[in-house]
């Protein structure tokens, strides 16, 4: 059996504009595939060439097989589609949406129940509001039921966690874990540079160009660079101050850190010390670290 | 006189308490993270302190004016950047600044100046001439940025500016805001990244309409023993 | 079935719950026939006129009278010789004179044939074809009354224009064209807004990716309307025979059948609207200024056809409402049945199903 999400060799331009180049990459059976980048890397566009909505300049894909220029009508039966904005009817409660959704599947809540039962539950309370007036976590949830009511064998969410709080988003990883159980393959974007680790596996994109497709921890493995995150009581002085010297590769803010990354590694560290000591920076501490997912991206997209 | 001053800043809709008895102050020259889970109230506390809703009940001052009864005077000495609105894509990057010149009553030859300071700082010169909507997604932060403190206010107000920016993008963007900051605007800022409220001077964090958490991030988590800002919000946000 | 069925349930709580197009959907036909019927009325009340009589015997007095008694023209001067039409009329009060040939009653009489000249201030065009058809209808009862009197074939030389509105309603001509516009307003625009919201929503994305086919998509959601612009027609109906008093001298079962064949015109027109816009700004707009604008102006609404120019009479045949507004008038006023008006049934229906083929060639299976 071939993979259930197979993409080759996709090009997609708009006008002038090139949303994707040369994307290929594989999903696995079971496997939670993240598809990270910012906004405007093409994530989107390559989410509607799969799910059937566009077309493709160039190149072929298949879902569960199927491919999605072909055979779009049996793609359709068979995938899960949460789009990028919140996409359901703000109008009709979140009991009626449900409805809706599954007999336009030809399904009923209740067929599937066992899939979405964890999660429904959790806005079960909630039942006769209507969608617009629910919270942002709680529509991602819904949405989220929406998509899986008919039992896709593929799902596909494009950004389900944009805009939503740290609470919810973390809600909504979990519940994709539990997805993990039930075998069903999903590809999901996100911006969120933090949430890749929580993927099995990642493509990594920038302006419509994939920069790395791997495990988080391999991709972190191959981070080519002694890291250090240095971090003093004012900030900015500090940032300016590591900016300036001469053997700084790159200085950038992470948190309550900066990261550094020197030209000449742990041979550097040495006079980076010596250099800052000079100068008055109060509280200041320098530690090595490993690299996270967004050390990697931010390299490798320089 | 602090550049922003709340006494239990109330907004009531209805039967529904948006944002509940607020008090804070916000210091001169102060990055100030205002986080808070969706629909804690964020958006609605913004929306008074920028004059645009008028509080139930409470008090609020805002770079000295009251929010009740100067509201002009208030939008004169603030700036305000949101995501989702900034600039005009249709209209090219000089004609944006001009513009926004223009409403705050810059003079023709300030605004003059000021376009060819903040072209050379961002290093868009040639771009001036360009519609926006044809510039990448970072530069569009930047400048709508840059045009927002364009007006030297007392104050900014960022609403989530970085959503979706790509990771360098963003960290440029921050060094904007600090840049701001170290010249004495104060900067009042949103964020669903966490890692940003790291960058703020000090950081509060709204739940259910009310200011639960109200401190410096090393403060924050040392308080709830955290390691990182996130946790100390899931701790907040979750422990309701 | 029952998907279609569903989806159509969810057409109408999206229509019930959003108060402002219920609103719209049915206050806008009430305002708008109460408006129509009493206030923007161009009927004509008592708009001064000058004679000049050069005839001066019992049957141009008797004439002069008549035109006074109907009650919408007021006599204000007579006029002595030709000279003075023309300061009467710089004059600015009078809006139309009546010049009565010399010799009337005799010519009328013995060379059964006479013509009264009726000359009208051009200025405002409206208001002087209103008045010339006012005059001519006056005239023409006269003359038949005269006709019945002495049993005879005599001709006073008009044109008779208002043989079916004796009364000259103007209610009874915009009824018809009320409905036709509320019909269009009801089926096109908001056909093709609830399609666009769909778009701009981000549920279309949804809906295309189900197994839905796209065509039940398109029917399910103008299904709801076309049963809503039905109960509109019978609202905006009962309210012209109840209110105004307006006959309906045909079959009511034909004038509900043409009704629904409009609506189904519309709706077409709202498809082919919703297939090429994106959000609903734009189809409104499209709606707006494609149908709207050129059909209460072009559809003989408010202005008739007939004095109109060339270019834009040849134009207005393309006008669904046009055809629809001849089968209203024919069936209310005429008691036309549809072997009168099979020619403009015939049009409406080849409309119909021209623009629905563009509509079902330029859908699109994808998002672009």
């Amino acid at each position: 059996m071939a993979n259930p999400i197979i993409v080759n060799g996709i090009y997609k331009n708009f006008g002038a504009t090139q949303a994707l180049q040369d994307i290929s990459f594989e999903v696995k059976e079971a496997e939670l595939f993240g598809l990270i980048g910012p906004d405007g890397a093409g994530k989107s566009t390559l989410f509607r060439i799969l799910t059937t909505l566009l077309l493709a300049d160039k190149g072929n894909a298949t879902v569960n097989g199927l491919d999605v220029v072909k055979q779009y009508k049996a793609i359709r039966k068979i995938a899960g589609y949460m789009p990028g904005r919140f996409s359901l009817y703000q109008d009709l409660t979140v009991e009626e949406n449900l409805h809706f959704f599954a007999t336009i599947f030809n399904t009923t809540i209740t067929a599937n129940y066992d899939l979405i039962k964890d999660i429904y539950e959790q806005i079960a309370p909630f039942k006769k509001r209507l969608a617009g007036q629910l919270s942002g976590g709680m529509k991602q949830k819904l949405a989220l039921c929406c998509a899986l009511v008919h039992k896709p064998v593929v799902l596909f969410l494009d950004e389900p966690t944009t805009g939503v709080d740290p609470v919810s988003r973390k809600e909504f990883w979990e519940m994709l874990k539990g997805l993990k159980g039930k075998g069903i393959p999903v590809l999901v974007s996100t911006p969120y540079m933090d949430e890749a680790v929580l993927c099995d596996r990642v493509a990594l994109i920038q302006k419509g160009a994939l920069l790395e497709i791997d495990t988080p921890q391999n991709i972190i493995h191959r981070f080519p660079q002694r890291i250090w995150a240095v971090r003093a009581e004012n900030m900015f002085a500090l940032l300016l101050a590591i900016r300036a010297f001469p053997q700084t590769a790159s200085c950038y803010a992470f948190g309550e850190y900066l990261h550094v990354t020197l030209k000449a590694g742990e041979a550097d560290l040495a006079s980076l010390q010596a250099y800052l000591q000079q100068q008055e920076h109060t509280e200041m501490k320098i530690l090595p670290i490993t690299a996270s997912i967004e050390d990697c991206f931010m390299a490798l997209s320089a | 006189m602090n550049p922003i001053i709340t006494r239990s800043l109330t907004k009531k809709f209805g039967n529904f308490i948006a944002t509940n008895a607020i008090t804070f102050e916000v210091l001169p020259g102060e990055i100030f993270g205002f986080l808070g889970a969706n629909g804690a109230g964020k958006t609605t506390a913004m929306r008074m302190l920028c004059g645009l809703l008028k509080p139930s009940s409470g008090e609020a001052f805002v770079a000295g004016y009251n929010v009740y009864t100067q509201t002009e005077k208030v939008k004169k000495s603030i700036g305000y950047m949101s995501q989702r609105f900034s600039l005009y894509e249709d209209l090219t990057v000089k004609e944006n600044i001009r513009f926004y010149g223009g409403i705050y009553g810059l003079s023709n030859q300030q605004i003059k100046d000021k376009t060819a300071q903040l072209l050379q700082k961002l290093g868009i010169e040639k771009e001036a001439g360009q519609l926006v909507g044809a510039l990448p997604l970072g530069w569009k932060q930047k400048l709508s940025f840059s045009v927002a403190i364009l007006h030297d206010p007392a104050i900014v107000f960022l609403d989530e500016p970085t959503g979706g920016v790509d990771p360098v993008t963003r960290r440029q963007f921050w060094d904007m805001i600090y840049e701001a900051a170290n010249s004495g605007v104060t900067v009042f800022v949103t964020t669903h990244y966490m890692d940003e409220a790291e960058y703020c001077n000090r950081v509060s964090i709204m739940v259910d309409g009310k200011i639960e958490a109200l401190d410096t991030p090393v403060a924050l988590k040392s308080h709830y023993q955290a390691d990182t800002m996130n946790d100390v919000f899931l701790q907040l946000a979750r422990g309701k | 079935m029952h998907q279609f069925l569903v989806f159509v349930r969810k057409e109408f709580y999206h229509i019930f719950r959003d108060k402002r197009t219920l609103l719209i959907l049915f206050g806008m036909p009430v305002v708008q026939i109460i408006l129509f019927g009493f206030a923007i009325t161009n009927e004509i009340r008592e708009a001064k006129i000058a004679v000049l009589d050069q005839s001066h015997d019992y049957y141009s007095r008797r004439l002069t009278d008549k035109l006074v008694a109907s009650g919408y023209l007021i006599t204000d001067q007579y006029l002595q010789s030709n000279n003075q039409v023309e300061t009467a009329f710089k004059a600015g009060e009078i809006k139309m004179v009546v010049v009565i040939p010399a010799k009337f009653g005799e010519d009328f009489f013995h060379q059964k044939k006479v013509t009264v000249q009726l000359l009208a201030d051009a200025g405002d065009p409206n208001t002087a074809t209103t008045l010339l058809n006012y005059a001519t209808a006056i005239i023409s009862s006269y003359q038949q009354e005269l006709e019945l009197q002495n049993n005879l074939p005599l001709t006073i030389n008009t044109t008779v224009r208002m043989r079916y509105n004796p009364a000259l309603k103007s209610v009874f001509l915009f009824v018809p064209g009320v409905m036709t516009l509320i019909l269009l307003l009801v089926s096109a625009m908001m056909t093709s807004i609830t399609i666009t919201r769909e778009k701009e929503l981000g549920t279309m994305e949804i809906l295309l990716v189900s197994p839905l086919p796209p065509a039940m998509i398109i029917i399910g959601k103008v299904m709801p309307y076309i049963l809503l612009a039905f109960v509109n027609a019978v609202i905006i109906l009962s309210m012209g025979v109840g209110i105004f008093g307006m006959p309906i001298k045909g079959s009511i079962l034909l004038l509900l059948l043409e009704c629904v064949l409009f609506v189904l015109t519309s709706l077409s027109l709202g498809i082919l609207i919703s297939t090429v816009t994106n959000t609903q700004q734009t189809a409104m707009m499209a709606s707006m200024m494609g149908l709207l604008m050129p059909t209460v102006l072009l559809s003989g609404f408010i202005f008739p056809v007939e004095s109109m120019p060339e270019p834009l009479q040849v134009l207005s045949n393309v006008m669904p409402a046009k055809w629809f507004i001849i089968i209203l008038k024919d069936i209310m006023l005429k008691g036309a049945g549809l072997r009168d008006i099979w020619l403009q049934t015939g049009i409406l229906a080849g409309m119909t199903l021209f623009f629905l083929g563009i509509s079902i060639r330029n859908f699109k299976i994808r998002l672009n």
